[in-house]
């Protein structure tokens, strides 16, 4: 059995955003902006791809949805642009995210420390929660941008956007989130969260890959990331990328419907905790984070005495796909920055393995995966030298419970 | 390289296949008791290891046979990637029937070749390559354990990169001979920084004593010195006119020097000097100068620097003057 519980590296494309794309490949081929029907003939789909797209976030119409390549640039995009705009002409010179964003977001923030750019990194809490007041005390006179995760993707923890977001608007400063891991799995509200601008990616929704966005609210100065042509008000130029946008929206209307969100919530939700407690029977397990304000799909697991790599070995051979932070797995084989920012002893550092669902599994998957998760546990730690000999609680946790 | 590199797959797809068997049915994991080892005749080793970086660890049992230092028996603990436990079990093979002096001659490179399927395809991923470090590691440990000595006392030569061996001596040698510039081109002549890359800048996967960059750049100074050493020792007919000279001439004469063999050499490092001042004091001529541009926050400018610039002085003007930097 195939059970794939991977979903914040990227979902399955949805059965019928696949049938709305499939129209723009050999039918419906037009380059919009041109002057003839051939083209004009795609701008009905466009149109109802950026209600949809609309609709899902509460924009605004004033506002501004950016189609993106995706959510990394998005996120270059607004990082790269509040340096060209407002720090390059000597108005301001510091920025604050936090420790635990994506690469996205802080190798583009290590790009600009090095151009002279002051970066505040803010540590989050021992839940894996960014605090408010963190931000409050951060900001100075010459801060130019906060961005701040939406949910974590590691955790899925959710971060205070709209309190953040308030304060922000408070001390003028412009507020920036990436939403890539909370679209279609919490309700995202863009005005009633006071951002300035949004970034996410539509393969994260079961959209397709390769095609993103970022919402600009209405007024906000941002310079164009792409010069060229004039498509998308000149704000990102470039032959528009029709059967991606047509499927972003479907997939956004799919995944950000109340009846959707409650979907994810409830039946997600109910799949991902039956998987979680299962886990905690396991002597010496801990779930990162407590379940309050965490995304229903995600559950981060530390097993003691399981190194992360191997574990995803063995579940893999078993047809399950899971992820992991131990710095073995990664290419760089730096340790994940999530499981560091914790400051757990450093082998939890090692042992996390994530888990996360999308409304495509079902409950005999997870039936079957914490079967096979048992199993890889029971073989992995006969062999580790780290369960056998060190002190253990015997007793699994919510973290932080 | 670079097309391969831009479609790269998963890294599981490079490990051998006896990489694989090896993970999914260790063949010496467990442990020896003392009973079991007297049972053999034998001194029960434990040996630990642990790589704190990578978080991963492994212990060593040995049971090796009084009288005669052979390794009888041999299993091992791991908590690691699929590459820690594979090549734990090998090394833990590898081990066992040879003498504890035999044993400690294993080093990670023979256990990597010993998981190929073909000799000339790597067992792992370049950045797994650490992975079989910690396994010759712990056999330092465990016959240090044995002969009551310091596992360090087995190595003699004090490596860079562990994965592809290669010593410091070997690596300064290799630079100077080739009259090697980057990184790039240690990799292309060693394979020391070819494999994890943890030893060629701080950072990285493992943190070192001494990295790649650092060791190329202070080689490079080094063979800069030599070579303005070796200029200034070429004979100069005017040397012994130097004292005689009136100041202008002797600004003009150390201006003449600076000019031909130092700025040249500092100027290549972003970096100048300029002449100060000149005093005679107690029969020595002090040279001031000042160091501009790189030079004003080298931290050689205060040794190896100045050393070469005064000897270069002396060599062509006259053995008294001593240069003082302000």
């Amino acid at each position: 059995m195939q059970v794939y519980l991977d979903n914040n590296a990227t979902t399955k494309v949805d059965e019928k955003v696949f049938e709305e794309m499939q129209p723009f490949f050999c039918e419906l081929y037009g380059n919009p902006n041109s002057l003839h029907s051939v083209g004009s003939a795609t701008h009905p789909k466009i149109a109802e791809a950026f209600d949809f797209l609309y609709e899902g976030i509460n924009a605004d119409d004033e506002d501004d949805i950016i189609i993106t390549a995706n959510a990394t640039e998005a996120n270059n995009w607004v990082v790269k642009s509040v340096w060209l705009d407002q720090i390059l002409d000597g108005e301001k010179n510091h920025i604050i995210t936090s420790e635990v964003e994506h690469p996205a977001i802080t190798a583009a923030c290590n790009y600009l420390e090095k151009k002279g750019v002051d970066v505040t990194y803010l540590t989050v809490n021992e839940e894996g929660v960014l605090e408010a007041d963190a931000v409050r005390d951060a900001i100075r006179e010459d801060t130019a941008l906060v961005s701040v995760m939406w949910a974590n993707n590691e955790t899925g923890k959710l971060f205070p956007i709209k309190e953040i977001g308030a304060i922000c608007k408070e001390k003028g400063v412009l507020f920036h989130s990436d939403a890539t891991q909370a679209i279609g799995k919490v309700k995202v509200d863009v005005q009633d969260a006071n951002v300035d601008m949004i970034s996410f990616s539509a393969h994260k929704f079961h959209g397709p890959k390769g095609v993103g966005g970022l919402y600009i609210k209405k007024g906000v100065q941002l310079s164009p990331y792409m010069h060229g042509g004039e498509q998308m008000d000149g704000r990102r130029a470039g032959t528009l990328d029709v059967a991606s946008i047509v499927g972003m929206g479907k997939a956004m209307q799919l995944a950000t419907n109340t009846m959707a969100l409650a979907y994810e919530q409830n039946h997600v939700g109910m799949l991902r905790d039956k998987l979680e407690k299962a886990i905690l029977k396991i002597p010496d397990t801990i779930v990162i984070g407590d379940r309050e304000n965490r995304t229903p799909n995600t559950t981060l697991i530390s097993i003691r005495g399981v190194e992360g790599e191997s574990m995803l070995w063995d579940l893999n051979k078993n047809g399950i796909s899971a992820s992991t932070g131990s710095a073995c797995a990664s290419e760089d084989l730096e340790a994940n920055p999530v499981m560091n920012a914790f400051g757990s002893d450093s082998e939890l550092a090692h042992t996390g393995i994530r888990f996360s669902l999308s409304r495509f599994n079902t409950e005999e998957q997870i039936d079957y995966a914490i079967e096979k998760i048992k199993e890889a546990v029971e073989r992995l730690r006969s062999i580790s030298s780290s369960y056998a000999y060190t002190p253990k609680n015997h007793v699994s946790q919510l973290e932080h419970n | 390289m670079a097309k391969a590199s831009l479609v790269s797959g998963s890294i599981w797809d490079e490990y051998s296949n006896i990489v694989v068997d090896r993970m999914n049915n260790p063949q010496h994991q467990g442990h020896i008791t003392e009973e079991e080892a007297e049972a053999m005749n034998a001194t029960l080793i434990v040996a630990d290891f642990g790589a704190e970086s990578c978080g991963d660890a492994v212990r060593l049992y040995w049971a090796v046979e009084n009288g005669t230092d052979k390794i009888v028996a041999s299993k091992f603990k791991s908590f690691g990637c699929g590459t820690a436990i594979a090549s734990s079990d090998i090394m833990t093979e590898l081990c066992m029937g040879k003498t504890v002096d035999e044993a400690v001659k294993i080093t990670n490179i023979d256990v990597e070749k010993a998981m190929r399927d073909t000799p000339d395809v790597p067992a792992v991923p370049p950045q797994k390559m650490h992975c079989s470090v910690m396994a010759y590691d712990v056999i330092k440990k465990a016959a240090a354990t044995y002969k009551g000595v310091d596992a360090e006392s087995f190595e003699e030569e004090f490596i860079i990169c562990e994965c592809a061996r290669v010593s410091q001596d070997t690596l300064v040698d290799v630079i100077k001979i080739n009259d090697l510039k980057t990184i790039e081109e240690i990799i292309d002549f060693t394979k020391a920084g070819g494999f994890c890359k943890s030893c060629i800048k701080a950072g990285g996967h493992e943190a070192k004593d001494i990295y790649l960059e650092d060791l190329l750049k202070e080689t490079r100074e080094e063979m800069e010195r030599e070579r303005l050493t070796t200029m200034a020792n070429a004979p100069k007919e005017d040397k012994a006119d130097f004292a005689s000279m009136s100041m202008v001439q002797k600004t003009r004469a150390i201006d003449a020097v600076v000019e031909e063999y130092v700025r040249p050499m500092l100027i290549m490092d972003g970096g100048d000097m300029e002449l100060v001042d000149i005093k005679e004091e107690n029969g020595n001529f002090d040279v001031y100068i000042k160091y501009l541009g790189a030079c004003s926050t080298c931290s050689t400018g205060s040794t190896g620097t100045l050393y070469a610039i005064e000897s270069t002085l002396k060599q062509n003007l006259d053995d008294r003057i001593r240069v003082i930097t302000l």
